[in-house]
């Protein structure tokens, strides 16, 4: 097995990146949250660089493990995760086609910019995700995840979780 | 033997002051988890800990590293005696009711957010960019302790009064945040830090605004202070002994 190790692609590696889930959403993945940033090898290491969301997200380590746990099942025998704070991660990263799976999930996406705020209560109006009403109110800017806050739909009257503009 | 190396004591106290602060602040919020008068503040309270905890990590191991010793984030946060530790006397005081939590909250963090945003352009990038990190997190947590002690301070009577007097007994404490010592000249004159003069107007500037709007009187008081110079409170050792005691029974214990 030794003999035929051909190095897999960056491109191939980023596409088993595509595949592992965030613990927490599982409808997303690491990649579509935009917490991996780069994967690169050096010399016969695969080097992947993740960004954390929260700095005490405990779905930090699980991800790590996670993302090592797959690449070795490819077949990726030296693999290093590399943890890089700034630029510090931000929800703007988060794909369309996550926001979208996100809504589906129930879960409300995350709304404008965040990175270009700094006020953070203009992020609003939330639609819910279940009937798309913006006719909602914030229950909580905590919700069950650091990420995530708790909403309420007017309408609907059914509560959700919004993934906050951070 | 380490004795070969060269420390950068003011810029590993940077750290541990920094880091301290949240882990002293951090382990006190925790304490309310399943505790707090609704589960929505509740859930807000444990994730404002995690955060403190989060930020804790990267500062000791910022430190440790300064250091060159060899030591981790846990070794200092759970091998140091008291009189080591560079928090601020503020942290440290008891919860005590809700309004209390909430008004050594925002004292802190009406601090956390202007001094982290600062600490941005920290010439040392790794200091820089925990603040890029942290700042984010701050920004949150202001926002909403600065709304909710206004509500309470300018709500029922029950509510007012209780956040008087959370004000009354912590209000002595926030000076200590920007009072600067010659560690802190140092760290400012070298680009490590901010001058801790800019930081003060704008801790004082924005809690006295959002005091008065709470419609709370702001005492006249003399500064309590030391933490930074490791003189602490009795509670303190209290404190420790209960986030301690596992590691010093049993060292090495891991998850």
């Amino acid at each position: 097995m030794a003999e035929a190790n051909v190095e897999p692609s960056i491109d191939e590696v980023w596409r088993w990146l595509e595949d592992v889930p965030d613990p927490e959403i599982p409808v997303v993945s690491v990649v579509d949250l935009g917490i991996v940033r780069d994967a690169a090898w050096e010399r016969d290491e695969l080097v992947v660089t993740v960004t954390p969301t929260y700095s005490g997200c405990p779905a930090t380590a699980v991800i790590s493990f996670e993302i090592e746990e797959s690449l070795r099942r490819k077949g990726v025998e030296k693999i290093r995760i590399k943890t890089q704070l700034s630029p510090a991660w931000t929800t703007d990263w988060i794909t369309g086609e996550a926001r979208e799976k996100l809504r589906q999930y129930g879960i409300a996406p995350p709304v404008g910019e965040a990175s270009c705020a700094g006020a953070l209560k203009a992020s609003g109006p939330v639609a819910c995700p279940h009937c798309g009403s913006e006719n909602t109110s914030e229950v909580s800017r905590f919700g069950s995840t650091p990420c995530k806050a708790s909403w309420r739909c007017n309408d609907c009257l059914e509560p959700f979780d919004y993934f906050k503009s951070f | 033997m380490s004795t070969d190396v060269q420390t950068d004591t003011a810029l590993f106290e940077l750290a541990l002051r920094m880091g301290d602060n949240t882990l002293i602040l951090g382990q006190q919020v925790s304490a309310w988890c399943g505790h707090a008068p609704i589960l929505e503040e509740d859930i807000a309270l444990a994730n404002t800990a995690l955060d403190l905890i989060g930020q804790t990590k990267l500062w000791l191991a910022l430190a440790g590293e300064i250091e060159g010793k060899g030591r981790s984030a846990d070794d200092l946060a759970f091998l140091r005696d008291a009189r080591a530790f560079r928090n601020v006397l503020l942290v440290e005081q008891p919860n005590g009711d809700f309004g209390q939590t909430l008004m050594r909250q925002y004292l802190f963090d009406a601090w956390h957010l202007p001094m982290l945003t600062a600490l941005k352009n920290s010439i040392e990038t790794r200091v820089a960019d925990i603040a890029e990190k942290s700042a984010k997190e701050a920004a949150y947590h202001l926002e909403r302790s600065e709304d909710l002690i206004i509500r309470l301070g300018d709500g029922s009577d029950e509510s007012h009064t209780r956040m008087q007097n959370a004000l009354d007994a912590l209000w002595p404490f926030a000076g200590e945040l920007t009072q600067p010592d010659a560690i802190d000249d140092e760290l400012a004159q070298r680009g490590l830090a901010p001058d801790l003069a800019d930081i003060k107007t704008r801790h004082e500037e924005r809690m006295r605004a959002a005091l008065k709007e709470a419609t709370l009187q702001v005492p006249e008081a003399a500064i309590r202070k030391g933490g930074k110079q490791g003189m602490h409170s009795e509670g303190l050792g209290y404190l420790l002994s209960d986030m301690q005691w596992l590691q010093r029974a049993y060292p090495g214990a891991e998850w």
